[in-house]
């Protein structure tokens, strides 16, 4: 076995590359630009939450002074491409239908058409002068409505992929997806105890700062350009390409810097609108969505209904699990329901369980990828039952947990066996923490939960350009969101031995950066970087090989040690030599010296996080207050470990969000009533302590210095981490988020129950 | 000698496989594996196309001409779309 490596820049706290920019105001969003001659986008949304669409017209509103361009649906053509979006094939013609409906709208806020004119006064009135005829529908609005056997049906054509009998009737149940293992009847009657609990939660926003935003233009040669705010610009030009009916390789991407996506900004919702006006307005269309467009029309995630049974013997031993998951998709197939499924039983050794999970469409808008999607509504409900099996038995939850937690060699529950993961490493980590000694004021309770992720790989790519001075460029394909620059310019010190203040990172758009996936599925500082380190290994062979050429030896002979070339042993009057000082002579050696490398990267670093939350109950309001909050995650190495911790602290913040207070709230006619963040109450600094964040690191042998992803992982525990300290500080279990204050109060009122004072 | 891989159907298809949840095939990369249990089982060809495929614990979203190592274990899964 070798030493662990020693590393000089990996592990150090460098300031991210667009940190400046980003205080001062100078960096550029999607909303940023004015191009010459450029019109103002306005989308016309539908007010009903399901109708079938009898007439548009828009003649008047064409007819209107400024107004250049009106599109509806027909102005796209109807696509059945798929291309891979994020980590799944998607089929475009839902996200076309999305963009633009065509025969009928599905949501509040469904857009139906768009107009472009040279103000954005003017934009509006032209939408507002459209005529839409509505035949309006009953729309469904929840999970029990939608399967419910006389339920309005949203696709006609949609039958239940995977459903056990080859029924042929319309649903809207998508797809049924089952996990199973050994014989649950028999698991469930060694079983001492047995809980069982149905668990709700509501659809919940990403919330990301920056909206959707986009400038796009399209010449009389088919050449156009996009820039907008994405976390993949070449999902932007696939997607765009197949749904305005342009070729794909007219289009170039320019990704603007990104103010937040979580996953959400995956998805194309504005551009091919802004691609279709330019193309016949022959003028460049920005579009800007405002906060209410962003609630109600794009993609949260998933409300859900989640059914769980846990038994265990009396020495905590878990025999058995059987769930029924269903998660709302919004209005088109696609719910992350699957993914909760297979993370439901990530941590633990069960022998025996069923799990069945249900997509679900409803008249809502249609999900979209939010962190880790699917896991955190799925842990919610087994960390909350796991929680009261440990009560029941009286056995301490970390002791529990341990008592089942897998480990390398362990077979997860969606089938292959786990290599190295630092499930126990986190729970001793937690164990062993003054925080969970720590004693509790009156009216505080202590939770803990668990949660996994699988994180992605995916395809990558990666050039580093070296400069005369030595100094070098990256390029990657992927946004920068959770400081991703930093870690790269980080890695390619590290390889190439020079200071990381001399590795500027760059994002490069589709025609200047090797084809690149999305920035998600926490694939960035492991597959992209993993192409960083390998493009530095190809810059520094040929730093070898210009080293061999001045030396005139075989390169063969060249070693490479500390960011320096070596001489062979015997080689008279040569002196190792510097990345700088072998730059210097690039011109003479053979010119310019890139490096460059791409890849595809497996699936291959599952991580798990372990949470836990002190709160604080007003017993007179129902309001309750974080008090303490620590997380510990295994990163496999944490390359800059300051934005490691930011990315644990941020999906911690938007976890407790989550449990205590997010949700969309319907009107029964499906009409959002809270799309704004007054009324869609999200976590800032001020409400929040310092969340604490204790690094854990078992190597990933997939990656080079053993990085795992990182950004997902926080969000999983914190709802259940949250509700199970709920339980903690008044001794009632709720199942349905948000705990927030009317919630709880209603519910201590009805129990009478006296919040327990440590 | 050609490797022979396990390959793990999951719960979710073997009611159309007879029950069936464990296939030997001999097969070097990840599409003979697939077209072998596309000759063998037709009725499970589409759900097939929508599987990911995770060899000795590797995931990949679409493993094609992935090579496989003697006695790979193969898990179909499903695909995971990540944020």
């Amino acid at each position: 076995m070798t030493a662990p490596r020693t590393f000089k820049y990996v592990g150090t706290r460098p300031i991210r590359h667009d940190g400046v920019d980003k205080v001062t105001g100078r960096a550029s969003y999607g909303a940023d630009p004015s191009w010459p001659g450029m019109l103002h986008g306005f989308v016309l949304r539908s007010p009903h939450a399901h109708a079938r669409i009898v007439s548009i017209d828009t003649k008047a509103a064409e007819a209107m002074p400024g107004v250049h361009a009106v599109i509806t649906g027909r102005d796209l053509p109807e696509t059945t491409a798929q291309i891979a979006l994020g980590e799944a094939a998607i089929d475009l013609r839902d996200i076309g239908d999305n963009a633009l409906a065509r025969t009928k709208v599905l949501y509040d806020g469904h857009a139906v058409a768009a107009v472009a004119a040279t103000t954005i006064d003017i934009a509006r009135q032209a939408a507002a002068a459209i005529a839409v005829v509505y035949d309006v529908l009953e729309p469904v609005t929840n999970i029990d409505r939608a399967i419910a056997a006389d339920a309005p049906i949203l696709h006609p054509a949609l039958r239940t992929k995977g459903a056990p009998s080859a029924a042929d009737d319309a649903t809207n149940v998508a797809s049924r997806l089952e996990l199973k293992r050994g014989d649950v009847d028999a698991g469930f009657a060694e079983a001492d105890v047995v809980v069982e609990r149905e668990f709700r939660t509501p659809m919940v926003h990403q919330g990301y700062i920056e909206p959707h935003a986009c400038i796009a233009r399209c010449g009389e040669d088919g050449r156009a350009i996009v820039w907008c705010t994405t976390q993949g610009p070449f999902v932007v030009r696939d997607a765009c390409a197949a749904i305005v009916g342009l070729d794909p390789a007219n289009v170039k991407v320019v990704p603007s810097e990104i103010g937040g996506g979580f996953g959400g900004k995956i998805v194309v919702y504005l551009e091919p609108l802004a691609l279709a006006l330019a193309r016949k307005a022959q003028r460049p269309v920005k579009i800007v969505m405002g906060r209410d467009d962003v609630f109600r029309a794009t993609g949260p995630t998933s409300g859900s209904k989640v059914r769980v049974k846990l038994g265990a013997k009396r020495d905590g031993t878990i025999v058995a699990a059987s769930a029924s998951l269903w998660y709302e998709a919004g209005a088109y197939p696609g719910s992350p329901v699957g993914a909760g499924a297979m993370c439901m039983l990530a941590a633990y050794k069960v022998p025996n369980f069923l799990i069945e999970a249900y997509d679900v469409v409803v008249n809502k808008p249609k999900v979209a990828a939010y962190r880790a999607p699917g896991s955190p509504i799925a842990a919610f409900a087994m960390e909350s039952v796991v929680d009261e099996i440990a009560r029941e038995l009286k056995i301490d939850p970390i002791e529990l947990r341990l008592a089942n937690a897998n480990a390398e060699g362990d077979r997860a529950p969606y089938g292959p066996k786990y290599g190295p993961i630092g499930l126990q490493q986190i729970l001793d980590a937690a164990r062993g923490h003054p925080h969970w000694r720590a004693p509790l004021g009156p009216n505080q309770g202590r939770g803990f939960a668990v949660g996994f992720w699988f994180n992605a790989g995916m395809n990558s790519s990666a050039t580093i350009t070296l400069n005369g001075d030595g100094s070098a460029a990256i390029v990657t394909g992927n946004p920068d969101i959770g400081g991703t620059r930093a870690a790269q310019a980080l890695m390619a010190a590290e390889e190439l031995g020079i200071p990381v203040e001399r590795v500027r990172s760059n994002v490069g758009d589709t025609d200047g950066s090797g084809y690149t996936d999305v920035t998600g599925g926490s694939r960035v500082c492991y597959a992209t970087g993993m192409a960083v380190i390998r493009a530095a290994e190809d810059a520094r062979e040929q730093l070898r090989a210009r080293a061999a050429t001045i030396w005139n030896v075989s390169k063969d002979d060249v070693g490479w040690e500390d960011g320096r070339a070596i001489p062979p042993a015997g080689t008279e009057k040569a002196a190792p030599m510097t990345v700088a000082e072998l730059a210097a002579k690039m011109t003479q050696t053979g010119g310019p010296i890139v490096g460059r490398a791409s890849l595809y990267a497996p699936m291959a670093g599952p991580a798990f996080g372990a949470h836990i939350c002190d709160l604080e109950v007003d017993p007179e309001t129902g309001r309750s207050r974080i008090v303490r909050y620590t997380a510990f995650q295994d990163v496999g190495k944490a390359v800059h470990p300051g934005y490691v911790e930011g990315q644990m602290q941020g999906g911690v913040a938007q976890g407790i969000g989550w449990a205590l207070n997010e949700e969309y709230i319907y009107s029964p006619d499906g009409v959002m009533e809270n799309a704004g963040f007054l009324d869609y109450r999200m976590p800032v600094a001020s409400d929040l302590p310092m969340i604490e964040t204790v690094i854990v690191e078992v190597a990933n042998p997939l990656h080079p210095y053993g990085v795992r992803g990182v950004g997902e992982v926080p969000i999983v525990p914190p709802l259940a981490a949250v509700a199970n300290a709920m339980r903690d500080a008044t001794g009632i279990r709720f199942t349905a988020l948000p705990l927030s204050p009317p919630r709880v109060l209603e519910a201590i009122e009805a129990a009478a129950a006296v919040p327990v004072e440590a | 000698m050609i490797a022979v891989a396990r390959v793990h159907l999951p719960s979710g298809l073997t009611r159309h496989t007879g029950g069936v949840d464990t296939v030997d095939v001999a097969a070097t990369r990840v599409l003979d594996v697939l077209a072998a249990l596309r000759d063998r089982f037709p009725q499970i060809a589409d759900r097939l196309e929508e599987m990911a495929v995770a060899i000795d614990g590797e995931i990949y979203a679409d493993p094609g001409y992935q090579p496989l190592r003697a006695d790979s274990e193969v898990h179909l899964v499903p695909r995971i779309a990540g944020g």
